[in-house]
């Protein structure tokens, strides 16, 4: 019994509980404890079930949710093995420590990581209930079955909750290979149920990282530099501390993965005396030449001329130069991405409590609890064990959470002023500060024979880095994030002649990863000038991909498509269609795009989009983020990018960074092609062949080729 | 810092407060309800919409001092789980949020909306929403949810609170 105290005591279940608003843990007994599983330590990640006497069964869900249903898919993996149903799941959130395993919500990889681990987990843990009641009763384990958290006797019809009989099944071995259940039994997985956190997120009782406080904060505001790397030369706070609630002005700092920056905060009883004092502060700063170095025209600049050499070669198939060189046609092109920002309705925001005995504890919306451990101990330079944190409910996060900054920066105040401190910042700090989804160009190339097949293709990566500048990857090699997406092995483009090469261009705006990553950038670039190929080999652009595809999945999700968006229809004058399909995250996404020539511009009438994810938890839930990627997708096409000029980012908050609103929404239709392939990620696939297709079908509609994003509906510039 | 009264939810609340404070940050720190969302502070993205009176107002902008004597209903004062507004219910049925964050303001938009127009057509729904932001994309299913909660109004055609 000790050892489970001990673990429930290291988990902190209590508080986890409190912060993230779930029904607590009784002091009971952890009955199943896969800690020690084999199977799990050979597999990426390591769950605990909780049985309680009492009868609660307590998954310890390892992908915080922000937004994209975990809290629901993680679950279903366990309570379909289980044979409980989902409401007898009660979730708690890992706190990052290593034993979880990969802990990050990120790379839609929530399913695919624990589609096989949990509903291990799940079986194993009935097969060892099963067996403790059939010991207790002194009969075959083949008489018995389980059903809604009872075993059962089938001859005797006797029967003992989990509860009962979870002491017992915890002392015995734990089986090395429970048999899994066949896709054809599933009850849950695959089948639409309503999201049980979803009543909570609708009466304002959900509670997001934004909304925790714990006795004795403080609350700070961050004062950053309007030039991200400027210097603090002096600080004149005597207005603000004027301020009824202000307690303190200081520099500190702003910690990211490629350098530091310094910034001023104020410390104030409440939010707004903090706010009103960041009006109230004056800071003068030193720019030294950040004006002119600090800028996207100076990094776009810098990509175009990469875009007129060679790069670091990743792939080659065939000989590109020679069947380039002897194609009947040949086309270049470049493709231009902008920076974005990742705008989650919920602005960054942590508590941070550095305590006397030099432990910690954090409070935060983050994506990754076991990355955040990992920045904090490096950060504080004290151990892991010496920190603990409480994952709250993220309101949207598309990547921005998992980069640590402003958690750090709570950090460094709450060790100065010696409470916790509770940091939110402003939209305004959002969005001119970053990290942003990295602007990037693409320089293309391709040939086309004279018998009109596209034998030749060249796709040219060109700019920042994500694994350079937050990882520090040594740079004389192509980023294998960027390039190892555009093989020919995943976007099963059979063209003869196939390269992808990559040249690196830093820049000191921070980047991150954003919604689908590079498939956001990059997406664009291959579906848009595949689109420019076909129209070169005078092919329609859906039998042009048909014709060259030989995989069974890529086929079916084009012609799925063809067939829901009415591809071969007879378009009233004015209008066009533009398609385009991607492969990211294990899924298969396609879209076909409707415009209608409006003015000097075009409107969007309609979005079809397909998707491929393999296996998944909840058609509705599959539609829901494929919906989101769609809005996301016209947004990052249509409205403003992040844009520095003199160092400083053009946009301050939404009324000049727009989104796309409720007024601009096309008619949307989502289909599913049911593969029964392993499972893909389905937060982000959707998203990279949205731009894509609407910029053909601006094209096809007006004759306008779109290469460079965003672009403005109204005028298509 | 000054006495002020503010009744929200049917509750008077006696602060001492800046007069200047916006009433998303009384609600929010001082009184204690966290449903109402901060997402802009400029009244751009409609997150921390409240009703004043029964009219949909952005708290992030208005100061405590200029809603001293209205009456003020936030999120939590619409309904509960046990005891769903419609649009609440709607918005379950529709299986709307995804990280939520944006849906107080949505809900209290919509919830306004229907008072005024109860069988709302699309364009009256555009025009209630379009100040509401959802980065998640949600929109389309707002749109649904406000149509089955119009249909699902009682027969005096009342938008109150619960069944
Ligand atoms: S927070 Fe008030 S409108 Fe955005
Ligand atoms: S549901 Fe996430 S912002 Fe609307």
């Amino acid at each position: 019994m000790s050892n489970r105290r001990t673990f429930l005591k290291t988990l902190g279940l209590s508080s986890a509980s409190f912060v993230l608003g779930v029904s607590s843990f009784a002091k009971g007994n952890a009955v199943v404890n896969m800690t020690t599983d084999p199977l799990s330590l050979a597999l990426e990640i390591n769950p605990f079930i909780v049985i309680q006497p009492s009868g609660q069964i307590t998954l310890i869900n390892p992908r915080p949710d922000m937004g994209q249903g975990s809290t629901q898919a993680v679950p279903s993996l366990l309570a379909e093995e289980l044979e409980v149903s989902l409401d007898q799941v009660t979730i708690a959130q890992s706190d990052g420590k290593g034993k979880y395993g990969n802990q990050t919500s990120g790379g839609s990889s929530s399913v695919r990581a624990l589609w096989t681990p949990i509903r291990q987990a799940g079986a194993a843990a009935k097969e060892m209930l099963i067996k403790a009641a059939a010991q207790r009763w002194s009969v075959p384990e083949s008489e018995c079955y389980v059903e809604k958290a009872k075993v059962i006797h089938r001859p005797s019809g006797k029967s003992l909750t989990y509860g009962e009989v979870a002491d017992d099944a915890s002392k015995l071995e734990i089986p090395k290979n429970p048999k899994l259940k066949d896709a054809k039994d599933f009850k849950i997985i695959g089948k639409y149920a309503p999201r049980l956190d979803v009543p909570a997120r609708v009466t304002g009782k959900a509670v997001y990282g934004i909304d925790v406080e714990v006795p004795g904060m403080v609350y700070a505001v961050m004062l950053h530099s309007p030039m991200i790397h400027g210097k603090v030369v002096s600080i004149d706070d005597s207005e603000a501390l004027k301020i009824k609630g202000v307690q303190k002005v200081l520099k500190c700092e702003r910690p990211m993965p490629h350098r530091t920056s310094e910034a001023v905060a104020i410390i104030a009883d409440n939010y707004w005396a903090a706010l009103s004092a960041k009006k109230a502060v004056k800071v003068q700063w030193d720019n030294g030449t950040l004006g002119q170095t600090l800028t996207t025209a100076a990094y776009f600049k810098k990509c175009a001329e990469a875009a007129t050499k060679e790069g670091l070669k990743a792939e080659e198939e065939g000989d590109f130069a020679a069947t380039f060189g002897a194609a009947a046609k040949k086309l270049e092109a470049v493709y231009e991405t902008p920076f974005l920002a990742h705008a989650p309705m919920e602005p960054e925001n942590a508590i941070a409590h550095i305590k006397d005995d030099g432990t910690a504890e954090v409070w935060a919306p983050i994506q990754g609890p076991d990355w955040a451990l990992r920045d904090l101990a490096g950060y504080l330079k004290i151990k892991p064990e010496q920190i603990k944190i409480n994952v709250a409910l993220l309101g949207g996060a598309f990547g921005r959470k998992a980069y640590h900054d402003f958690l750090l920066e709570a950090c460094f105040l709450s060790k100065d002023v010696k409470k916790p401190v509770k940091l939110v910042w402003t939209r305004e700090d959002d969005i001119t500060q970053g990290p942003y989804r990295p602007g990037m160009m693409a320089r293309m190339q391709g040939g086309v024979d004279a018998k009109g097949n596209i034998v030749a293709y060249h796709h040219h990566p060109i700019g920042e880095s994500i694994q350079f500048q937050v990882f520090k990857a040594p740079s004389n090699k192509p980023d294998d994030w960027v390039c190892g997406e555009l093989s020919q092995k995943e976007q099963k483009y059979n063209i003869p002649a196939f390269k992808i090469s990559y040249t690196h261009v830093p820049t000191e705006i921070p980047i991150v990863w954003w919604r689908s990553v590079y498939a956001s950038n990059f997406g664009f670039s291959q579906e848009g000038f595949f689109d420019e190929l076909a129209h070169a080999a005078n092919k329609d652009p859906l039998k042009a991909r048909l014709e060259l595809m030989s995989d069974a999945r890529f086929k079916k999700v084009l012609e799925t498509l063809a067939e829901k968006a009415n591809w071969g229809e007879k378009l009233p004058a004015g209008q066009g269609k533009g398609i385009a399909i991607f492969k990211s995250f294990g899924s298969i996404s396609a879209c076909c795009v409707t415009v209608a020539k409006q003015g000097t511009g075009v409107k969007i009438e309609k979005v079809v989009s397909v998707i491929d994810c393999g296996h998944y938890v909840n058609p509705d839930n599959v539609k829901a983020q494929t919906e989101g990627n769609i809005v996301m997708g016209i947004t990052a096409a249509v409205k403003k990018g992040i844009t520095f000029t003199n160092g400083q980012s053009d946009h301050t908050n939404f009324h000049q960074y727009q989104v796309m609103r409720m007024n601009e929404m096309p008619k949307v239709e989502i289909h599913i092609v049911e593969s029964g392939a392993e499972p893909g990620g389905v937060g982000e696939p959707g998203l990279p062949p949205i731009a894509p297709a609407l910029a053909n079908a601006v094209f096809a509609a007006t004759g306008k080729r779109i290469r460079r994003l965003p672009f403005d509906l109204n005028t298509l510039a | 810092m000054a006495a002020i009264t503010l009744d929200i939810n049917g509750k008077k609340h006696d602060l001492d407060i800046d007069p200047k404070m916006p009433l998303l940050w009384a609600i929010r720190d001082v009184v204690g309800l966290k449903g109402t969302k901060f997402g802009c502070g400029m009244a751009q993205c409609g997150a921390c919409t409240v009703h004043m009176n029964g009219h949909p107002t952005r708290s992030c902008v208005l100061p405590v001092q200029s809603v001293v004597g209205s009456k003020i209903t936030t999120i939590e004062g619409i309904g509960t789980e046990e005891n769903l507004h419609p649009v609440q219910k709607a918005w379950i049925d529709e299986q709307v949020p995804q990280c939520g964050y944006c849906q107080s303001g949505q809900i209290m938009a919509a919830a306004a909306l229907l008072k005024d127009k109860p069988t709302p057509t699309d364009a009256d729904i555009t025009s209630a929403m379009q100040g509401h932001i959802c980065r998640c994309g949600t929109y389309d299913r707002i749109r649904k949810a406000i149509h089955t909660a119009a249909k699902s109004k009682s027969p005096k055609g009342e938008m109150s609170g619960g069944k």
